[in-house]
Formats: C-alpha cells, sequence, structure tokens
C-alpha cells in the first residue's frame, strides 16, 4: 500500500441517517487492524464519529475564524463598509458600525479597504478540534460552536490539519455531512475517491440523486454502498445500474446492526458478510485511484 | 395562525415521514413547507402538482471578462477563498469556490471582473394531498444560500397561510445545526424533535435542543424506533425532564414506515393501527402546544 498514500476517502449522502457514519467508523477500524489509518469527521455540525470509539486525546485545539473588529476611535463613518459586505454582515446603525460575527465569511474586503484601518481582523472560535490516537487507529474531528452558522471554515481548517499531521498516513478517510450545498462540496472537494451511502428506499434514491449530481458536478470519481438492503424495494440498484454507478457493496437491513449502532459498538467483527464488504470497498477505492492515476 | 417546526440535528430518525403525517392528519388547515431544501422529501408523499415554479436567485458570482483582463493578478491576490486562479496568464473564476463577496470587481483596476446573480435553486407552490399547500424547493447543486432558500419557502408559506386564514403552517426542518436550521427555526411557535435512542441520536438532539434554547421556543420530542435501545431510551426521557421538554409519544421500530414510504404513503394513509392512533394524538398535542393551550 506504500505507493498509494495518501488515499483520501470521503463517505457521503444526500439523505442524512442512511449510514455514513457506521460505515466511516467500520471501513477505518478495519483497516485500522492492518495498516495506519486517519478517520476524519467533517459533520462539524452533528459529528458522531467519536462515540464509537475510545481513544487518548492526543491534541486539542481552538479553531478561529477572522472577523473585523470596529475600531471607533479610528473610524470616521465614511459609509464603506456597508456597501462592501456582501452578507450583510457590516451595518451601520447611526453613529455605530455593528459586526455580526456569524454572517461573516472572512473575505477581509471591508478591512481591507477601509481607508482609515478602522475595522482590523481579528480571530474569532468558530469550533474546536480533537485528535485521538487508538493503536493505528487516529481520529480526528471538529466541532462547530452552537449558534455559529458557517460550518465550510472549519472543514476547510480541519482538512488543513489533518494534510499537516497526516501526510504520512496511507488512508484518510473523511466522515462528511449529508446534504448536497456548501459543506458537502467542500468536504468532499479534494477527495481522490468518494463513497454515497443510501437506503434502498424512495427518500434514499430521491437524494441519491441529487448527491450523484453532486459529485458529476465536482468530476469526482465515485461508487454507491447500500445499506439497509433489504427493506423498501430495488429501485436504487437500477438507478446505479441505468446509471453506469458502481456499487461497491450492500450492506444487510438488520435489526442486530441497528442495536449494536444505537449502543456506539463497531458491527464488522460481528457480520463475516460486512467484514467482506468492507474489504472488497477499500479494494476498489484503491484500484480506481490507482487506475485514474496511470 | 401558528408555525410548528419539525426538526432532528441527526437525520434518518424519520422526521420527514413524522412531518408528512402530521400534514395529512391536519389537512386544509395547515400549509406546509419544506424547509430541508437540501435533501427535500415531502414531495415524495405529498403528491404536489407544481403548480407554481420560480428560480431562486441568492448571492453573487465573480466573473472575469477576458477582453479587458490586464492581467495583473490583484483579484487572485485578494480572493480569500482560493477562487480565482491563472492559466497562461488569463484569471478564470471557479464558480464552486467563489462565496460571491465581491472583493475582486472592487479591486479590479479595469472593472473588468463582474458580479453576476448566482441561481440558487428554484422554488414550488402546490395543492397537495392533504387538500391544503405545500411550498417547497429544490436547492441547486453545491449552492450557497440554503438558509436564504429557508427563509424564501417559510415566509411564502407564511403569506398563504394569512391570505387563507389556515390555523398552521408545519415545517419540515433540516438536519445539523447550521444555517438552515437557524432559519428553520426563527419564528416558529412551537419545535417538535425527532429522535432516535441511539448514541448518535442522543448526542445530536443535545446539539439540537441547545440551539432551540437560544430561540426560547417551547418544544417536544418524539422518540422513533423506541424500542431498539431501551437504556437509550430512558437516558433520551431523563433528558426531556431535565430540560422541561414535553414528551410526545414513543414510536416503536417499524418496517411499516418504509412499506409506507414505497407506495408513496404517508403512516397515518397506510396503517389502521397502533401507529396511526399515537400519531393521531401526538398531532393533537402538538397543535395545543403551538397554540399555547396545554
Amino acid at each position: 500500500m506504500t505507493d498509494l498514500k495518501p488515499l483520501k476517502i470521503a463517505i457521503a449522502s444526500g439523505k442524512g441517517g442512511t449510514g455514513k457514519t457506521t460505515l466511516s467508523t467500520n471501513l477505518a477500524a478495519f483497516i485500522a487492524e492492518q495498516h495506519e489509518v486517519v478517520l476524519v469527521d467533517l459533520d462539524v455540525e452533528e459529528p458522531n464519529s467519536g462515540l464509537f470509539f475510545k481513544g487518548e486525546l492526543t491534541h486539542e485545539e481552538d479553531i478561529f475564524k477572522m472577523i473585523p473588529q470596529w475600531d471607533a476611535s479610528k473610524c470616521t463613518l465614511c459609509g464603506i463598509c456597508p456597501k462592501l459586505c456582501s452578507y450583510h454582515a457590516v451595518i451601520q446603525l447611526g453613529p455605530s458600525i455593528l459586526v455580526f460575527p456569524e454572517l461573516c465569511h472572512s473575505c477581509y474586503a471591508c478591512s481591507e479597504l477601509c481607508p482609515v484601518d478602522a475595522l482590523p481582523m481579528i480571530p474569532k472560535k468558530t469550533g474546536t478540534l480533537r485528535d485521538f490516537r487508538i493503536d493505528k487507529l487516529n481520529f480526528v474531528e471538529s466541532r462547530l460552536e452552537i449558534g455559529e452558522e458557517q460550518a465550510v471554515q472549519l472543514i476547510s481548517k480541519t482538512k488543513k490539519y489533518v494534510a499537516a499531521t497526516y501526510g504520512n498516513v496511507s488512508i484518510a478517510i473523511f466522515d462528511s455531512p449529508p446534504g448536497t450545498s456548501c459543506p458537502v462540496m467542500e468536504a468532499t472537494r479534494d477527495a481522490d475517491f468518494v463513497i454515497l451511502v443510501t437506503e434502498p428506499t424512495p427518500f434514499g434514491l430521491h437524494d441519491l440523486s441529487l448527491a450523484v449530481e453532486t459529485m458529476r458536478t465536482l468530476k469526482k470519481p465515485f461508487g454507491v454502498v447500500v445499506n439497509r438492503y433489504g427493506i423498501g424495494n430495488d429501485e436504487v440498484i437500477h438507478y446505479c445500474r441505468e446509471e453506469n454507478i458502481p456499487l461497491l457493496a450492500k450492506i444487510p437491513n438488520s435489526r442486530k446492526i441497528a442495536e449494536l449502532y444505537s449502543s456506539g459498538k463497531l458491527m464488522y467483527q460481528d457480520f463475516p458478510e460486512v467484514r467482506q464488504s468492507l474489504s472488497d470497498i477499500l479494494d476498489y477505492c484503491i484500484k480506481a485511484v490507482k487506475g485514474a492515476k496511470v | 395562525m401558528k408555525e410548528i417546526v419539525v426538526i432532528s440535528g441527526k437525520g434518518g430518525t424519520g422526521k420527514t415521514s413524522i412531518t408528512a403525517s402530521f400534514a395529512m392528519l391536519g389537512g386544509s388547515d395547515v400549509v406546509v413547507a419544506d424547509c430541508d431544501v437540501d435533501a427535500a422529501d415531502m414531495h415524495l408523499l405529498m403528491q404536489p402538482d407544481f403548480n407554481f415554479a420560480e428560480d431562486f436567485y441568492s448571492g453573487e458570482v465573480a466573473y472575469v471578462d477576458q477582453s479587458n483582463c490586464i492581467s495583473c493578478g490583484k483579484c487572485r491576490d485578494v480572493c480569500r477563498f482560493d477562487g480565482i486562479s491563472a492559466k497562461n496568464n488569463r484569471y478564470v473564476v471557479d464558480p464552486i469556490s467563489c462565496e460571491g463577496c465581491g472583493y475582486c470587481a472592487r479591486v479590479c483596476p479595469t472593472k473588468t471582473i463582474i458580479n453576476k446573480k448566482r441561481l440558487a435553486g428554484k422554488w414550488f407552490i402546490s395543492k397537495i394531498k392533504t387538500g391544503s399547500i405545500m411550498v417547497h424547493a429544490r436547492l441547486g447543486i453545491g449552492a450557497d444560500n440554503s438558509g436564504k432558500l429557508v427563509a424564501k419557502v417559510k415566509n411564502e408559506a407564511k403569506e398563504i397561510a394569512l391570505e387563507e386564514h389556515k390555523g398552521f403552517i408545519l415545517v419540515d426542518g433540516s438536519p445539523g445545526i447550521g444555517c438552515p436550521v437557524v432559519s428553520s427555526l426563527s419564528g416558529a411557535n412551537f419545535v417538535v424533535l425527532v429522535t432516535e435512542p441511539s448514541v448518535s441520536g442522543l448526542h445530536d438532539l443535545k446539539r439540537v435542543y441547545e440551539l432551540v434554547k437560544k430561540f426560547n421556543i417551547k418544544a417536544g420530542c418524539i422518540i422513533n424506533k423506541a424500542d431498539v435501545n431501551p437504556a437509550k431510551c430512558a437516558e433520551i426521557v431523563a433528558f426531556l425532564t431535565e430540560n422541561d421538554i414535553v414528551h410526545l409519544t414513543d414510536l416503536p421500530y417499524d418496517e411499516n414506515f418504509t412499506r409506507a414510504m414505497v407506495l408513496g404513503q404517508t403512516m397515518v394513509e397506510y396503517d389502521h393501527g397502533k401507529l396511526k392512533e399515537l400519531l393521531a394524538e401526538s398531532w393533537e398535542k402538538v397543535k395545543r402546544l403551538g397554540s399555547g393551550t396545554y
């Protein structure tokens, strides 16, 4: 596996609750039986992967975003800054400039174009990053501060931390947020391969088709894992066939799996067919990326 | 007119299935707003007629008009989002990275960068099978402003509800705690939290409730798939008591949820037994709590 490093696999889905975290945690633990791996929870609004591992905390840091801070002593109330801000994060109210940090995208326009430097940029905490170690498994998660609305910067900074810290680890797995909007794009955009997890139901199919569109827009190689296979209908399988989308694995619908998940337990050790699926998924990702590089 | 918002923190807990059942029970007195614009699924159960459709523009995206570009590179230097790159001395915008802050256009010496309006999605007003109206939307792939589209859907639903003297707006919210959820919550009279008895379900419930508290909105909770993990369920009930959240009902793990979905039906159309009864009782409670007459 040495020639592959670092292989970046993102695990995503249109619909929430289809089994992203189940797949991410089990796949990471499976790989860690033999190889060094890093699992990164980029679902920063609701990070859950950490609930499945008890490891040693090796690093913790606050993550900041930069926001402007009004300096009343320098400000001439020229009125430029509110016009510059595309996000209505800076407004003028009588003789004051108000900054709304949760709306700010940190573009720096107001700060750098202020003629009298009255809006210097200062750091504001947007989340906390934690790094754990469990034998060969490294686990990194970031959690967004409650009330903070912009997840994208925290996701991007978490990826930078992982790149700087785990450049030598052969495989990195990124548990992504659900949906198709900006946080998902940020979480998956520099992955080598994306696994879309779905369930064989009308909601699962509909949201999968949106996720497929997103991955095609990003020009990412991707494949599908069907979770809870056996429930619902076969439409998802037909869809993948018609669209020529590789079907990497089917994980059976099982109350026992749901129960293990509900208690925060990994399940692949108890299900030989799931262990086989994980092995197939990993092989496929490695081949797909190798093939793309040659 | 009262506004009831259903959210879940974690995806896949049954939020949309439960909301759809409430819509059916509420009938013509309830205007439905599907604010889960990232992965909107409500329409799959409501038979909407897409009677009115309109493009939704929000935010901007930069565009370099090559004819006047002098390749000075100022635009790339000020962009904090790696949205502008140079290929053979031609500066081009990557629309996926561009956050539409407009800084590049401000500093371009030849004014050759323009900000174009960004198509963020489409929104619809439909007649639905409940005998009422639903406002819903489809977010464009990777669009940035899902919070604004949520606000649009909600405000349109509100106007319709007021004009037509409806008793309730029923909002299907999005997962997570970020901007779309914040937009879903603002202005609500009552919040229904849908959760499941798993480590993730409880974890996400606690986080999303922190957000609900900031809005000072009264909340109730439905524990779905309650029998999958009775111990976790008891933990959730303790959390609800501690925080003065109304425990609306427990629903059993039931694959009829999926069977109904496959037929495009709500639970209350498909099931005529215990589940329907529990949902009907809950809806009555929600109506009273939403009207402040409990």
